[in-house]
Parts: structure tokens; sequence; C-alpha cells
């Protein structure tokens, strides 16, 4: 079988916005009224290695549903697929490295035919000065499964924490906050993806 | 550029991706990871994505030309620019979005934070996006980007080029990357497109000229192909014939994950949820 060269990665570069964010193409509310689902908030921060905000990273996230169905067509197992969502969310940095989305907390999903994966949701961060997407994830301090999540497994103890969100006191709104920073080098660096057997 | 120094932490095949510190290229100096990636295996998470379900996209999207919406049509050299968006085994990567940004004719973005003193064009967004089509193959119609000048080092100006993002089917194939132009003098001289490490990574970045893709007293042709990494395109076509139902398609590795037959990888109505992330 052939093996194409494939295509490198490059930077998004610093000029992205009016492009990947035009109003059609950016997305921070993921989850309408109609969705299924607890409502949720996730807010941090992208941080630098000076430990400065990064004012032009964008996040890509990926999540299945309440009932942990992606909708996707590689997902054909026999779970509802919730029409007022897709999962899918594009959120750019603020002047600050600020970000915020709003989602549902998504269902377990099946890591193989004995284990649960935790309920989490699939980040590609993007920017000017990083030359190719970086992979992490975001998972829940107070779900259950995340202590025992295949992947977190792999991950040594000590840095853990840097891919779990902390559910925040609860604030005014509706909807449940979580607080995760994004810290690309450094003292709490976050641990970052290379997804094997691509 | 000859002495920059070069990090050891790579996404990917390391004979084709960029470093995520290239020093050369400045921003990467603070922005680089410094901890090994941590190998995960490829999960229902990472063979699902976003591909199939984002984003409504019109014709007038894919002609940068006009699509300002001014009436107007946009100032310099008029381009088209056509390829295939493949997998690594060259199967085309059907009906996936392509977003593709770029300078104007004379290189300057319309964006807030590009104010260099090079004219704007009101004619011009340089923005566009379309989805191949069912041989994989995608077409613009725009202008020749200008080079621009950037304050990575003394003296330094980017190379022609256009950005493209591409989802493919997979979130294990999002690529964001830029083509660039045969013949450009400046190639040589750019840290972002030598931050790919190979002559033949770096040649397939190039977008060449093609006389066939050259309209008469029109347009001229430019061809790039992209090769999107993640599993195959193949594990994604909407009816598979049976025969081949021994081609490789996409599941994990290892045998403590979960078997093929938990992740039926073959979708009936793949586009029925198409334009729901409006």
């Amino acid at each position: 079988m052939t093996h194409l060269t494939l295509t490198a990665s490059q930077t998004v570069g610093p000029f992205f916005h009016d492009c990947l964010m035009r109003t059609d193409a950016a997305c921070d509310v993921l989850a309408t009224d109609s969705t299924e689902g607890t409502h949720i908030r996730i807010a941090g921060r992208v941080i630098d290695g000076d430990r400065a905000g990064v004012p032009d990273a964008v996040l890509e996230v990926w999540q299945a549903n309440r009932h942990g169905r992606y909708n996707h067509p590689s997902d054909e197992r026999d779970l509802p697929l919730d029409p007022a969502f897709t999962g899918y969310g594009r959120i750019a940095t603020q002047s600050d490295g600020q970000f915020c989305f709003t989602t549902i907390k998504p269902g377990a999903v099946p890591f193989d035919r004995r284990r649960l994966q935790a309920p989490h949701i699939s980040v590609a961060v993007l920017g000017r000065g990083l030359l190719n997407h970086l992979y992490t994830r975001i998972y829940f301090d107070d779900e259950p499964l995340t202590a025992s999540d295949p992947i977190l497994q792999r991950v040594p103890t000590e840095r853990r924490p840097t891919l779990i969100a902390r559910r925040a006191s609860d604030q005014a709104g509706r909807d449940l906050v979580y607080k995760l920073d994004i810290v690309l080098q450094g003292a709490g660096e976050t641990v970052f993806f290379e997804i094997a057997g691509r | 550029m000859s002495t920059t120094t070069i990090g050891d932490i790579v996404r990917g095949d390391a004979e084709v991706f960029p470093p995520y510190l290239y020093e050369a290229y400045r921003s990467t100096i603070r922005r680089a990871p410094t901890c090994a990636l941590v190998e995960v295996p490829l999960t229902l998470s990472e063979l699902t994505g976003p591909g199939p379900v984002i984003s409504a996209v019109t014709p007038d999207d894919a002609d940068l030309t006009r699509n300002a919406g001014t009436g107007g049509e946009a100032m310099g050299q008029r381009i088209i620019v056509t390829g295939r968006v493949l997998d690594a085994s060259g199967a085309p990567v059907k009906n996936t979005l392509v977003e593709v940004w770029q300078a104007n004719a004379a290189g300057r973005y319309i964006h807030r934070r590009d104010q260099w003193p090079a004219p704007l064009d009101p004619n011009f967004l340089g923005i566009g996006r379309c989805h191949t089509n069912d041989r994989g193959e995608y077409r613009f119609l725009t202008i020749m980007p200008g080079a621009y000048p950037w304050r990575n080092h003394p003296n330094a100006w980017r190379p022609s080029h256009i950005h493209f993002s591409l989802f493919g089917n997979a979130w294990a194939s999002r690529l964001v990357t830029q083509m660039y132009f045969a013949g450009d003098p400046l190639l040589p001289l750019d840290p972002i497109f030598n931050s790919s490490p190979t002559e033949r990574a770096r040649a397939a970045m190039i977008a060449a000229y093609a006389h066939d893709v050259t309209e008469p007293e029109w347009a001229l042709g430019w061809r790039w192909d992209i090769v999107l990494d993640g599993p195959d395109a193949v594990a994604f076509e909407p009816e598979r014939d049976q025969s081949r139902g021994q081609t490789p398609r996409a599941q994990p590795e290892g045998s403590d994950l979960l078997a093929s037959d938990d992740f039926g990888v073959i979708p009936s109505e793949r586009s029925e949820s198409r334009d729901l992330h409006q």
C-alpha cells in the first residue's frame, strides 16, 4: 500500500481570527437550552513559559453527549444522539489568555470491552508559536470514574491534576463552573498527548 | 538560522512535522512544551471528530475575489488553487471542510493586529472555505497573496502563503498548515517553512504551477495536494464494498483495546448531521 508523505503542520499564526473565528465558525456555546444533560461552564487561561496569558490561541474541543455518544459515523453504538448537540466547539483566548465555554457534562465512553473512560473533553490547542497543535483533555474532579480512567493511568501521578478541572464554588448562574488552566510550558505544564497508531 | 536550537518534542512523524521548539521562529521559545508528550492509544474519542458535522458552506465562500460582499472584485493576480485531500494511503477524504485565510495582494491581512503600511483592499477579506467533493478535491478562486514583513529577526519577510485548516474524519487527523508557492525566493529564508525537518516534507507544502488548471484569459492555476494523518479515510466511506472487508480500517491497536466489532466504523448516513453546527 502506498504511504504518501504527510502534509506537515504549520502555525496558525496571529491572523486567524477573521477566518477561524467568524461568526458561524466560532463556537463557545456548545449547548442550548434544549440540550440534554448537566449544563456546565469551563473557564481558565492559556499560559506561556513566562506565566503570561496567551492572547492568540484557539481551543478546539470535542466531546460525547450526556449519554456518552459521539455525533460521528464511527460511533455506531445504540445510544441516543441529541439533535441539540454536536459536541464541537472552537474558542479563542482573550487578550489576557482567558477562555470560557459552556457545554454539558459528557457521559463516559468506552476504552475497551471491559473498561470505561471517565467523562472527558478532548482539546486541541492552536496558536501563534505552536508549529503543531497540542492535544490534551479535560477531566472532572467530581466524576468517580476519573480516578480509574485508563488514559490518566498513563500519566505520571503528579502531572494528572493538569488534566482535571476543579469544580468551583457555585456561582449565581445556572451552570456549574469548572476551572482549568492550560500551561504550555514550565511549572505545572499541562500534559499533552501523542496519539499513537494514527 | 544555522545555529538555531531545535527541540526534540514532536507530534507525529518526526521526519515531517516540525518540533515544538524551533528557536529561529522566536514565538516557539516560550510556548513549546518541555515535557515529553504522553502517548495514548486511538480510542473512540480520537477516532471520532467534528469533521463530518461542522459548518455550513455556500458556493460564494470559495471565491475570495468576490466574497467580501461589496460587489467589487479584489485587486491582484487572479489564481485558482486546487488539489486533493488524501489520507496516507492515497484515498480521497471526501466532503471535508477546508478553511483558508491569506494576506491581500499587497501582503496585508484585514486583521486588526496587522498594521504594517501596506494598503488594505476593501474588496478582499482573505477568508474562504469549501468542502471537498467525492474525489477529495477542493478549489478556490483567489488572488496571489503578497509577502509581508514580520519582526521575528532583522529584515524578516514571510513568503507568500495561504493558511489551510482541515479536520478530516477524525480528531487525530486535524491539520492546520500553510501552502507555499513554487519558486518563491523567500522560502529558504523563512523559519516557519524551514521548521519542517526534511526536504521531502518541505516540498510537500509547496504548490506547483499547473498550466492545465490555468484558465485562458482569466486566472493562473496552482495545484496542491494535502495528505492528512490519522485513520485511513476508507474507514469512513459511506458505502463500502463488502469485498473490501479486509481493508485495514480505523481501530485501536493493542490487544487490550476495543475490538473492531465494537467500533463499527462504517457509517450509514454521514451527511445527515451536517449543518447542525452553524
